[in-house]
């Protein structure tokens, strides 16, 4: 009997353990709908479609949120442009190419990129990566939105390929003797069968990335510019939704407009990222299943 | 024989661990007795508070200050809410905030500890030598666009500011832009060494620092002697251009105390506004409001 009541209590509480990150998720949507209420009442949701992010201003202030928006889209584009086919080639190469030395070597140094913080990073990039740019494209400054792009394709590149590789190697095996058995080479077997059908597997180790670049703040910060410009020119300061939370919400007056205002800007953020992970969660599952 | 090897041995380790406890307990008391003062604000001031609150520690031992940055703008409503006992501020509190303190409580007193200038700062290889406060708008606000039309380079100019939670960036926008809003081209850099970073690096820059850290950057930027108008002398900024007024581009530093603010908080202003404080200020690179 007690024993029983015992196993009850241990598994109560594991489940609760298990479930808070639930109730954590659900507070932090609350809270911030909550802190971003006031502004949809005064100045109204219309304002953050204008064209113009101009918080501190003695004439009139303004959160259009539009040159922020397409700020990081400009950067999480560009970075995905360069994260894709390094992070799956790289995968490609580690799942099907590699001997077991190889793999041993270069396993554990993709995820030690991983695990770089990303300040550390953002100050690599300010120092080396900057005037690197700046130099090698014969521009005015190397503060631009590539810049930004490089370092957090370094950032996604790691979560990249370590997705795509399981989704690789849980091909099975019978497929890649299959077609190797009708006379493919090698490398059309990779590019003919094992990639196309780990393709879904790729697509949300796409996606899962992408959310780390739209999310990723401190590195981008320090070497985006941050102006705020509605621009699609890869060398243009951009500045991204990240930076200007964290730059400006240290400063803001509670429950001013311009605090209202940087909620609505992690709203957007957070279903941004929320809606790449339940995509990424959907594909992955349906990869399962097939 | 072995038996009191090992004796001895666990000996050793009771006496060590004992004065470690000992030592724990002596610092958790000393720190107990020691009251600890907060500092918050302006990024401009960190390293004047520090110095300030180094020297104030040792003075008074039993004192333990703790300086922190994060802008004016932060300090300030730090105060208000009650988290730290002073603000360090660059620029003065608007009355929106003086009211929101009284709202809550907090009767602010406002002490004027230091002076700085703002320097104005380009590439040391920006031919041009002096600018006046009628260009500085212009530039800043986006009206001028390329180094040519002030008689300079063929190359445009990158304007740099520091970020909007920036006490410097609040006064610049006041005494220099007139109010008027910054271009949205201006790279907002979230500290004052990525600015000087990228004034030294990139030939069309301009940017604004405190004269402190312009003269601490040496070589890597040139400093712009500013006119108060078109007609006037141009004027370096130092130490004295500071204090007579000549150079247009200064303001005073302050300390914003509350009123319920502890008897140390009171004994530290005074330590700053005294003769020591004050030569902490020329040797920061600051100005003294003390002649």
């Amino acid at each position: 009997m007690k024993r029983v009541w015992k196993e009850k209590l241990v598994e109560w509480s594991l489940r609760w353990t298990a479930s808070i990150s639930i109730l954590i998720v659900i507070c932090i949507f609350v809270f911030i709908l909550k802190e971003a209420a006031p502004f949809a009442k005064h100045p109204g949701l219309s304002e953050l479609f204008g064209f113009r992010w101009v918080p501190v201003s003695a004439q009139k202030e303004s959160f259009g949120i539009i040159p922020l928006v397409t700020g990081s889209v400009l950067v999480t584009v560009l970075a995905m442009l360069l994260t894709i086919p390094f992070g799956v080639g790289a995968a490609v190469y580690i799942s099907e190419l590699s001997n077991s030395l190889e793999r041993e070597l270069l396993k554990p140094f993709i995820e030690l990129l991983a695990g770089i913080p990303s300040v550390v990073i953002g100050f690599f990039g300010l120092v080396v990566l900057v005037p690197l740019v700046k130099s090698c494209f014969g521009l005015a400054t190397g503060l631009t939105a590539f810049s930004g792009a490089i370092l957090l394709a370094l950032m996604a590149i790691p979560t990249v390929t370590s997705i795509s590789e399981d989704a690789l190697r849980s091909v099975p095996r019978s497929y890649k003797e299959a077609s190797l058995a009708l006379g493919a080479s090698r490398m059309r077997t990779i590019w003919r069968v094992t990639v196309p059908a780990a393709l879904p597997g790729i697509m949300a180790a796409v996606m899962l990335g992408t959310g780390r670049v739209i999310g990723e703040t401190m590195a981008v910060m320090m070497v985006t510019g941050n102006a705020a410009i509605i621009t699609f020119w890869p060398f243009d300061s951009v500045r991204t939704m990240t930076a200007t939370i964290a730059a400006e919400m240290g400063e803001v007056a509670f429950g001013s407009d311009h605090y209202g205002a940087l909620f609505c800007v992690g709203i957007i953020l957070l279903l941004a990222t929320f809606g790449l992970n339940i995509a990424a969660q959907k594909v992955l599952r349906k990869y399962r299943m097939s | 024989m072995e038996m009191n090897k090992r004796t001895a041995q666990s000996d050793i380790v009771l006496v060590v661990t004992i004065c470690l406890l000992i030592a724990m307990l002596g610092t958790a008391v000393r720190a107990a007795e020691k009251k600890l003062l907060t500092i918050k604000g302006s990024d401009t001031m960190v390293h004047l508070v520090s110095s300030w609150a180094e020297a104030f520690m040792k003075s008074s031992p039993n004192a333990e200050v703790a300086v922190t940055g994060g802008g004016s703008g932060t300090g300030i409503a730090a105060l208000i809410n009650g988290t730290t006992e002073i603000c360090a501020s660059s620029r003065d509190m608007k009355e929106k905030e003086k009211q929101q303190a009284k709202e809550k409580g907090v009767e602010v007193k406002e002490v004027v500890v230091a002076r700085d200038g703002i320097a104005v700062v380009v590439n040391p290889k920006n031919p041009i030598k002096e600018i006046d406060m009628q260009q500085l708008a212009q530039i800043f606000t986006g009206a001028t666009a390329r180094w040519n039309q002030l008689g300079g380079d063929e190359e445009e100019i990158l304007v740099f500011s520091r970020e909007s939670s920036s006490g410097t960036y609040v006064f610049f926008q006041e005494h220099v832009l007139k109010n008027k809003d910054y271009t949205p081209k201006a790279k907002l850099m979230p500290a004052t060494s990525a600015i000087i970073e990228s004034v030294s690096s990139d030939r069309g820059a301009i940017g604004y620092v405190g004269l402190g850290y312009a003269l601490a950057a040496g070589d890597k930027v040139k400093i712009l002697a500013v006119k108060a108008d078109a007609n006037s002398l141009a004027v370096m900024p130092s130490d004295q251009t500071v204090i007579n007024g000549s150079y247009p581009v200064a303001r005073p530093l302050y300390l914003y105390v509350g009123n319920k603010a502890s008897q140390n908080a009171a004994a530290f202003v005074d330590f700053c506004l005294s003769d020591a404080g004050q030569a902490i200020v020329r040797e920061s690179g600051y100005v003294s409001v003390k002649k």
